[in-house]
């Protein structure tokens, strides 16, 4: 834990009828508390969960109201989730009441009324709750400056969230606009325990850390299990009884999985063993929002005995008494772990309860690795970048609907928030010329510019465009979601949640999955929403609905590999793993730092290369999409491919004879530029930018129900900008995103800098750390060049033959009563040849007809 | 109805490897090609839809987003790759040719030249449609309609047997969604030849309605006959 060095605790500075209000509570401050209210100018608190903070950060803007009355907006309240705004404008009730304040309390969120939002923004409440994108859309009326004239104070919670992302880049932005409406503002960062708290810090544009006594340190181990987990798979189902056993021994249980369809499995599992009919919730972000509520406010009253959950119980408040917490599959994150651990025992001096249960082998190694980390302390976490330019470019519009401006004012208060300290003038002026002309070499725009210059000050040149950037807040970017509703005998019934629109897509009537804890068969789609019927089935068709899976942190992927390398250590492993290992090391070597260990055997007539590079899921994926391109080249024959958050299995025709060659990073580089531009990710990573750029808009006024297409594919845009424009800023920032997230080929840069040497073994049969991969769902089949026609062919021909349509075809292209006409010709891929050239045909004038 | 950019198809090649595949509506035999062109070799005629020519400038136009401005030369590219191979004596462009009248109007002067230059040099035929009511500024006739061999020509569909557009049809197939042409028994429904145009799944009521039970043509790379069921 970094501690900071504070000045010496002052006399808190605090109203006497605060302390008064405290006394009589009962309730000593803790110390971070107190040296919160002691910093006059920014700061940031980090304490774990259950460390008071949300209330640490209203009591300076408590004490002010009580010195003092003030007209207008005083403390602004930010937080991630609209769920805490609700929550804690109930918690701020007692302590309002207590105080004698005459103060009002709102939030603005997108679920309030639209009277109530046009009534703030005349007249605002003393403190308004709210989430990033409430407040860029409130600082984008022209009215912003007045509303915000008076602010004395923003606190913003559970910082460490939204730094994790563009939202974090965003609000810093609008702080900056906040700064220089109201000069003398005071912000106040609320985070839980990070790695480095002095970037946390910087990011918030400079700050001075409180940082709270982490407390007691936790309890944590591995949940003794009857069973060995498995070689393979996630999920943990292997463990459900002695989970089980853990929740009737425990008053309530806080089950985390990563995956929401992990987390329906496992509830499902559960209840299979749930012999005592212990009351057990599901809560994860696919749920509809009434499901989500029932089941917090039965674990508030204590109605539940255990809650299986994906990150959707990360933030927010404490929801009933948790004295366990069970991790089921691997932590991927040590950081995180952490913060999940902080959720059992929320009383701040006793030690949280935590268990770990692996899924799978290689799991119970990831396992270890964190535990050694939270016993030692260490976090984990990426140094954030300079903030991104998409962002910039959302900001310039947004700031044109709130009035015009002066380019050089905005550019150096951009240049005040945190992440964009670094951002160039050139920089800027790209983001300002895209915004304004579209950005395009072919000055198409010079008469429908989006931005004028008018004068010294630029502005839209349309006003009414403010409307529909308006709607097209925000920078999260999510697949489109489709709502899933069960279907009655009078019609749709409850909402059980929602599944991505490319899942739905797949589906045909009939298919069965998971949701909501239960099995449920896809009937139609209508309007937009999934109808679904029960399935009496307990085993679903397709159980997988999300396709995006975290990976690995960088720090804890480095620790598994060292734990692995070093044989002193492996004591601490469990018998049976510490046993898979010295096998491995007896058949092929074990994996080490520095050393990046390639593993060729042949398996079935098959040659199998293993590369064991530690770089996360996500990175090995793309790394096994242009290794096996390179095989291709060098007619290796690759035949698939599976990836692992450890290690990358490759099969093919024949086998790679010098690993180190096809992983040379200059020709890897190349061939990331190249074929990555057709590639979906890339094209996934161009809708994200273009989405908060603005050059793609999501929401249009009536679009969603008028039911024909007004927008089209964003594949169409960035084929064309890809053709035609291949460095336009649109790409550029296509390009700095695919090196993060899905496509992470930073990750693979790191990987093959920190390698020395390439150690490839030619193993006589499959390696024991090889085997588990073998075993692994979701691989990844190579297809040739015309590889997926074939597949679209293939798909075609089946529904063609399923559907009995071959007659039926011959019948309607025989035309209305005519004899049947023989079967066409299959489609034909080259175009006939071109019949004698005729006399042109006799014209025809068709009679007017009325038109629709 | 938008889907993930990764399930869809890349339909935006300015010029496919042309293919094409025979088809028979209403007694009379005609080459669908993978452009979204219809030919009809009888006639000598090429039949095309919704090329929404001017549509990233009116979106512009109306405070919207700067698209990329080359999705007209992208059109244009693959309606001369088309004409090429077909060599029509005439051309019937089932109308929304423009994305407006305005948008007719205000073409650039490299794109208003070589359509000049194409409607010239054939017969051309433009049917209105929803989007361009009027008669653009260029060579050839403007109908509402066009009735011809028994059957009608048409923007959007009626009494049949006819051929016409408007609904940007697309198919759904192995996670993909394909541009694709919809044949009924009473309709044929030709797919948007624009660049920058959406489409309406083949399962939506108005054109199930329309088309079911038939066949649709999935246009990638090769021509994919796929069931359009009821």
């Amino acid at each position: 834990m970094i501690s900071q060095p504070l000045p010496p605790r002052a006399k808190t500075p605090l109203s006497p009828a605060i302390s008064a209000w405290f006394a009589a509570q009962g309730w000593t401050p803790h110390p971070h508390q107190l040296d919160l209210w002691t910093v006059t100018g920014d700061a940031l608190l980090i304490a774990p969960t259950g460390g008071g903070k949300t209330l640490a950060g209203f009591v300076p803007t408590f004490s002010a109201l009580c010195e003092e009355r003030h007209q207008g907006l005083h403390t602004l309240y930010v937080s991630p989730l609209r769920a805490l705004s609700n929550d804690i404008a109930r918690s701020l009730r007692a302590p309002v009441a207590g105080l004698g304040l005459d103060i009002r309390i709102e939030d603005r969120t997108g679920d309030t009324r639209q009277a109530t939002r046009r009534r703030q923004r005349v007249d605002p409440p003393h403190i308004l709750l709210t989430t990033p994108e409430s407040l860029a859309l409130l600082l984008s009326y022209p009215e912003a400056p007045r509303i915000f004239a008076g602010l004395k104070r923003i606190v913003v919670d559970e910082i460490h969230a939204l730094a994790e992302s563009k939202r974090g880049d965003q609000l810093m932005l609008g702080l900056a606009r906040l700064r220089h409406f109201a000069p003398d503002l005071q912000v106040t960062g609320l985070s839980a325990t990070v790695e480095d708290p002095p970037a946390l810090a910087a990011f918030m544009g400079g700050a001075t850390v409180v940082a709270a006594d982490p407390g007691p340190r936790p309890d944590i181990a591995m949940l003794p299990t009857t069973h060995a987990p498995p070689w393979s798979g996630g999920g943990g189902r292997y463990a459900a009884r002695d989970v089980m056993d853990a929740i009737a021994q425990a008053r309530l249980v806080l089950v985390f999985l990563n995956t929401r369809a992990q987390a329906e499995l496992f509830f499902q599992a559960l209840w299979e063993v749930n012999d005592a009919t212990l009351p057990i919730g599901l809560h994860h972000g696919a749920l509809s929002r009434e499901a989500r509520e029932r089941v917090e406010a039965a674990m508030a009253s204590g109605a539940l005995r255990g809650v299986v959950c994906t990150g959707s119980l990360d933030l927010g408040l404490d929801w009933g008494d948790v004295d366990l917490v069970i991790q089921v599959g691997a932590p991927k994150n040590i950081k995180r772990l952490v913060q999940r651990i902080g959720r059992a025992n929320h009383r701040y001096d006793t030690p949280s309860r935590a268990r770990i249960v692996p899924a799978n082998r290689f799991e119970v190694l990831e396992s270890v690795a964190a535990l050694e980390a939270v016993q030692q302390g260490a976090l984990d976490g990426d140094p954030r970048g300079p903030g991104p330019l998409e962002v910039v470019c959302q900001h310039i519009l947004l700031t044109a609907c709130a009035g015009p401006f002066d380019a050089d004012a905005l550019f150096s208060e951009i240049r005040s928030a945190g992440p964009y300290h670094t951002i160039s003038r050139a920089q800027f002026d790209d983001c300002l010329e895209f915004c304004a002309t579209g950005g395009y070499a072919l000055r198409a725009y010079d008469r429908w510019q989006r931005l004028m210059q008018r004068g010294d000050l630029w502005q839209l040149r349309d006003p009414r465009a403010a409307r529909v950037l308006r709607m097209n807040i925000g920078t999260i970017v999510d697949s489109e979601k489709l709502r899933v509703r069960l279907r009655t005998k009078r019609g749709a019934g409850g909402a059980l949640g929602e599944i991505e629109e490319s899942f739905a897509a797949t589906l045909t009537p009939g298919d069965s999955f998971l949701i909501g804890g239960q099995v449920v068969r896809y009937e139609a789609m209508r309007d937009l929403v999934v109808e679904v019927s029960p399935d009496p089935a307990r085993t679903p068709k397709i159980a997988v609905y999300s396709g995006t899976k975290m990976a690995t942190s960088t720090q804890l992927s480095a620790r598994v590999q060292a734990l692995i390398g070093d044989r002193a250590h492996h004591g601490a492993l469990p018998q049976d793993t510490g046993k898979w290992l010295e096998l491995q090391a007896r058949i092929s070597a074990l994996p080490e730092r520095g050393v990046l260990l390639v593993e060729s055997f042949w398996r079935t007539g098959r040659a199998y290369s293993c590369f064991y590079g530690f770089a996360g899921r996500n990175a090995h994926q793309t790394l096994g999409l242009l290794l096996t391109r390179r095989m291709e080249d060098l007619g290796l024959g690759p035949l698939g491919f599976t990836a692992t958050d450890y290690a990358l299995l490759i099969w093919s025709v024949d086998p790679v004879g010098d690993p180190e060659a096809i992983l040379d990073p200059v020709g890897l580089r190349d061939g990331f530029a190249h074929w990555l531009g057709e590639n979906a990710v890339m094209k996934r990573a161009f809708r994200t930018v273009a989405v908060i750029a603005g050059l793609i808009q999501r929401n249009l006024p009536g679009t969603r129900s008028s039911g024909k297409q007004a927008t089209f594919s964003s594949d169409i845009l960035y084929d064309t900008l890809r053709r035609h424009a291949p460095d336009h800023l649109m790409m550029r920032l296509t390009r700095q995103e695919a090196t993060r997230g899905l496509v992470d080929f930073g990750r693979i840069e790191a990987m093959l800098a920190d390698t020395n040497t390439v150690h490839h073994v030619q193993a006589p049969h499959v390696t024991p750390l090889a085997a588990p991969l073998l075993l692994e769902s979701g691989r990844v089949s190579i297809r040739g060049g015309d590889g997926e026609a074939r597949m679209l062919e293939a798909e075609a021909a089946r529904l063609m033959a399923e559907a009995g349509l071959q007659d039926l075809e011959a019948e309607i292209m025989a035309g209305g009563g005519q004899a049947p006409a023989p079967l066409p010709a299959p489609a034909v891929s080259t175009p006939p040849p071109k019949p004698a050239k005729r006399a042109k045909p006799r014209r025809r004038t068709a009679p007017p007809a009325p038109r629709n | 109805m938008t889907s993930d950019p990764h399930t869809r198809a890349d339909t935006s090649e300015p010029v496919h490897k042309l293919a094409c595949t025979p088809l028979r509506f209403a007694g009379a035999q005609f080459q669908l090609y993978n452009t979204g062109a219809l030919y009809w070799p009888a006639q000598g005629t090429l039949i095309v839809s919704d090329m929404h020519f001017g549509k990233a400038e009116r979106i512009a136009r109306r405070g919207g987003p700067l698209l990329p401005p080359f999705g007209d030369l992208d059109t244009l590219a693959r309606l001369d790759a088309t004409l090429f191979v077909t060599r029509p004596d005439r051309v019937i462009s089932l109308g929304d040719a423009f994305d407006d009248d305005a948008a007719g109007h205000a073409l650039p002067a490299a794109i208003r030249n070589r359509l000049h230059a194409i409607a010239d040099a054939t017969d051309w035929i433009w049917i209105t449609g929803n989007h361009d009511p009027g008669a653009p500024d260029l060579p050839g006739r403007s109908l509402p309609q066009l009735h011809e061999s028994g059957f009608t020509f048409r923007h959007i569909a009626e009494q049949g047997p006819d051929i016409s557009g408007h609904y940007h049809p697309k198919v759904a197939l192995a996670g993909r969604t394909l541009r694709a042409a919809l044949l009924g028994r009473d309709h044929l429904i030709l797919p948007a030849f624009g660049s920058y145009t959406g489409g309406l799944p083949s399962t939506h009521p108005a054109l199930k309605t329309l088309t079911a039970p038939g066949v649709a043509y999935a246009l990638g790379p090769k021509i994919l006959r796929v069931p359009l069921r009821t």
